[in-house]
């Protein structure tokens, strides 16, 4: 089980490591807030605690759900937000 | 569990083709779009595995943190980029950490040995990126700790609190003492405020991107406690993504990472700048004057135009634009020449430039651009000063020796509007200022660059 999860892990970094380093520098800001969304998983990880997690521990669990999703909503929208501002000239 | 892994992979590629739309903007709205459906998913599927639909109280939480992401989200402007990263990434951390802690007191179900160690893990570099991440957004905000505190004796600190923090992780492995938990919290907690509360404005794209990376990191981690894929392999395309710009950023800054965290001072020539200040108020004198300027806009057919962080404080960006917009009205080719470390993050400028409606097909990157300076007519330079200092490529010893700059001084003219004449970040005079073929506008670029624009309207 582990040794799956190590190898996921390294089969993601060097797809992750191909497709980021030919985003352009013009984009880095945007491809960091969409990284904070990514980051947003941890809300799946909150959801598994929580679900095994005793009374009085849920309610922590629950601040890490909350911040995962702050994550996940404010990441996205920010992102969507400065990619919009990014156009070409039309009248040209 | 097939299925389990078909979902998850489908998921992951889902984010890594997303990530991929991001290669140019205009394809990077969909990529966004795509990886805010591939979350939905993820979180609906992970709800559904779990039998979480009937617990209301998880919907509350969700709609609380969805509310707030929103709102959030309304509020910020552009030029609060750098802080509201560094805070998301916080938000990240601390979340990684406090899955961490109540895994720990949910006890392992398998493989006790790499739990704990895992889990330990993730609690620390979840920590870490909690504090750090937000001492330096308070910082980027001008909230608190504005300017770099130096403690004495800061990099023992910092090493001694790191090898206690290692070996307790070490230690939890085999006394699983649930109290070690706060003592691994209060380590890497202060480890996290002692790696930023030193660092000043310019260091910031280097600590941002590292502590973009760690929020990753410590969600990679995390999910190898829990036991859960996703969270592996999400959480190390963030790891990946911030160590590829961190890497970026230093080498642009010709700053190793180890030197920004630890708290080692450049030795800046502070000093010896107050000297050259008195040298440099002497060659004030020079044959070109700022009454040359629209007769060299005139004669000039190609233009570049570098705009530095001191453009963004001087909240310019506007007249960028309109200067922009009349040389290209007058038939020139113009272009804009970004460095990566213009801004306060990675790709920051690029950002403030485009909210400022110019068209991204003009914003140039450093190794694109610096060819076609001597080509160039006239470069103007605004509220830049390292990253177009040739001592960069000349003055050995100095600490922005071997930085990648901008060319500008290969160009046949350069007008400069800085605020002052004092050196940049990195304390090093810049030589520029004294060349012939280099005038000199000294003054608030909302106020020098709005003249030069009038200026040259009324001699057309």
């Amino acid at each position: 089980m582990l040794m799956a999860m190590l190898i996921f892990l390294i089969v993601c970094a060097v797809l992750g490591y191909i497709v980021i380093s030919s985003v352009p520098s013009l984009l880095h800001t945007p491809l960091m807030s969409g990284m904070n969304a990514l980051s947003g998983i941890t809300a799946v990880g909150a959801l598994y605690v929580y679900s095994i997690s005793s009374p009085g521990l849920k309610v922590i669990a629950a601040a890490a759900l909350i911040l995962a999703i702050i994550n996940v909503t404010g990441g996205f929208l920010i992102t969507e937000k400065m990619l919009r501002m990014f156009k070409k000239e039309n009248n040209k | 569990m097939a299925i389990n892994i078909i979902i998850y992979s489908a998921i992951v590629i889902g984010f890594i083709t997303g990530i991929r739309l991001m290669q140019s903007p205009g394809t990077a709205l969909r990529g966004n779009r795509l990886g805010a459906i591939c979350m939905a998913a993820a979180i609906f599927f992970v709800f559904s595995e779990l039998k979480l639909f009937a617990d209301y109280m998880v919907w509350i939480y969700i709609i609380a943190g969805g509310v707030i992401g929103v709102i959030f989200s309304q509020k910020i402007k552009m030029i609060q980029m750098p802080q509201v990263v560094a805070l998301l990434n916080g938000l990240g951390g601390g979340a990684s950490a406090i899955i961490a802690v109540v895994t720990m007191y949910a006890g392992p179900d398998e493989n006790g040995l790499l739990f704990w160690l895992t889990a330990a893990i993730a609690l620390g570099i979840g920590a870490i990126t909690f504090t750090g991440s937000m001492v330096a957004a308070l910082k980027l905000q001008g909230w608190a700790f504005k300017r770099p505190l130096f403690i004495k004796g800061h990099k023992i600190i910092l090493y001694t609190l790191l090898t206690s923090g290692v070996s307790l992780i070490v230690l939890m492995i085999f006394y699983q003492e649930l109290y070690i938990i706060y003592i691994l919290l209060f380590i890497f907690s202060l480890c996290g405020i002692l790696m930023t509360i030193r660092i000043g404005g310019a260091d910031m794209p280097v600590i941002i991107s590292f502590l973009n990376s760690f929020s990753g990191v410590a969600a990679s981690i995390s999910g190898l406690a829990v036991g859960n894929a996703l969270l592996v392999g999400v959480g190390s395309l963030v790891g990946v993504a911030g160590m590829i710009l961190t890497n970026i950023m230093c080498k642009s800054m010709n700053r190793s990472l180890v030197a920004v965290l630890s708290g080692f001072k450049n030795n800046r020539a502070s000093d010896q700048n107050n000297k050259n200040e008195e040298s440099l108020s002497q060659i004030k004198n020079k044959s070109l004057s700022e009454g040359k300027i629209p007769s060299i806009f005139k004669k000039a057919r190609k233009v570049i135009i570098v705009p530095g962080y001191g453009m963004a404080l001087a909240q310019a960006q506007m007249y960028i634009k309109q200067l922009l917009d009349i040389l290209e009205k007058d038939n020139k080719d113009v272009k804009i020449a970004i460095h990566p470390v213009a801004g306060r993050m990675p790709g920051h400028m690029n950002v403030l430039l485009a909210e400022a409606g110019i068209d991204y097909a003009k914003l140039y990157d450093m190794d694109k651009i610096n060819p076609e300076f001597p080509s160039t007519d006239v470069v103007i330079c605004v509220g830049a000063c390292d990253v177009i200092n040739p001592a960069a490529n000349t003055a050995e010893g100095t600490p922005i020796y071997g930085m990648p700059i901008l060319k500008a001084f290969e160009a046949k003219a350069v007008i400069i509007f800085n605020l002052d004449r004092k050196s940049g970040y990195s304390g090093v005079e810049n030589s520029l200022y004294k060349e012939e073929n280099v005038i000199t506008v000294w003054g608030n670029a909302s106020e020098t660059l709005p003249k030069i624009i009038e200026n040259f309207k009324n001699d057309n």
